[in-house]
């Protein structure tokens, strides 16, 4: 039930492949430890894959906005790669769908970033 | 081990299901799974189930967390009923007492990027209403779903 993260490198971005649930717990803290380790290490463009992820909780959009916030305070981008129905639905609803910057093709994604 | 207690009312099609449970992740989920079944016996659509589930989840996560505090001495009440025109559904905590006309906008821009705020604005959106009664101590959540609009088939 808990989510899963994998990570890969292309082209200088970081590619987080989630899978499962981001929800209050296991998935949340997940996400909140991934982003801050990638950041601890100097990585600051990020890709967060949510192709996999078929459900998130109010506290799951919380963390993938402090992620969001996180990274951009540090002068970096971390951008979202192939929603899912219901976590697009749930990121319009909450008028974060045009906060963040939404992809739907990894390479244009990978493409998109303005590195420094 | 939760408490459970199930009333099958006579002269009628409804029942009603009461859990009293701990404040913690696994009472979180027991009450979302037990929604979810609940829903799925209605013969109520798919997005409406998950709409439903979701929101009884953040109900009961509201009631954890935000109203016990995770406290192992107090506890939280899920009741779940089909009266046969509704599923109704009742999240009661012994915490300190939530006034939702406090509870700032999130999508208000200036609110929009804040890591939290967003559990009863998803409630609202989800069910066709939410009731807060204040308990002395406490807060009961009613959510309800009317039946028909949500069904599949008949």
């Amino acid at each position: 039930m808990s989510m899963k993260v994998s990570t890969r490198q292309v082209d200088g971005i970081t590619i987080l492949d989630l899978s499962g649930r981001i929800t209050l717990g296991e998935g949340s803290v997940q996400l909140r430890d991934s982003v801050r380790d990638l950041l601890a290490k100097g990585s600051k463009y990020i890709l967060l894959n949510l192709a996999d992820v078929n459900y998130i909780d109010s506290s799951g959009i919380g963390e993938l906005v402090s992620a969001y916030t996180t990274v951009r305070n540090q002068g970096g981008e971390l951008k979202l790669l192939n929603l899912t129905k219901k976590v697009h639905d749930l990121l319009q609803i909450t008028k974060l769908y045009t906060v963040f910057d939404v992809k739907d093709d990894e390479a244009s994604a990978i493409a998109s970033y303005t590195r420094a | 081990m939760p408490h459970r207690e199930e009333e099958h009312l006579t002269g009628q099609q409804a029942s009603r299901i009461t859990y009293t449970l701990e404040s913690s992740l696994d009472s979180v989920n027991k009450v979302e799974q037990t929604a979810e079944q609940m829903a799925k016996k209605a013969g109520i659509d798919e997005d409406e189930i998950f709409k439903i589930t979701m929101a009884v989840r953040e109900a009961a996560v509201n009631a954890v967390l935000h109203g016990n505090s995770y406290d192992p001495d107090k506890r939280i009440t899920a009741s779940f009923e089909n009266t046969g025109e509704s599923l109704v559904i009742r999240i009661a905590d012994q915490g300190k007492g939530l006034d939702p006309a406090t509870l700032p906008d999130p999508l208000a821009p200036e609110n929009l990027l804040r890591g939290s705020g967003r559990g009863i604005f998803l409630i609202r959106s989800f069910m066709d209403e939410v009731h807060f009664k204040q308990l002395h101590p406490g807060t009961e959540m009613t959510l309800i779903k009317h039946l028909g609009t949500a069904q599949t088939g008949s």
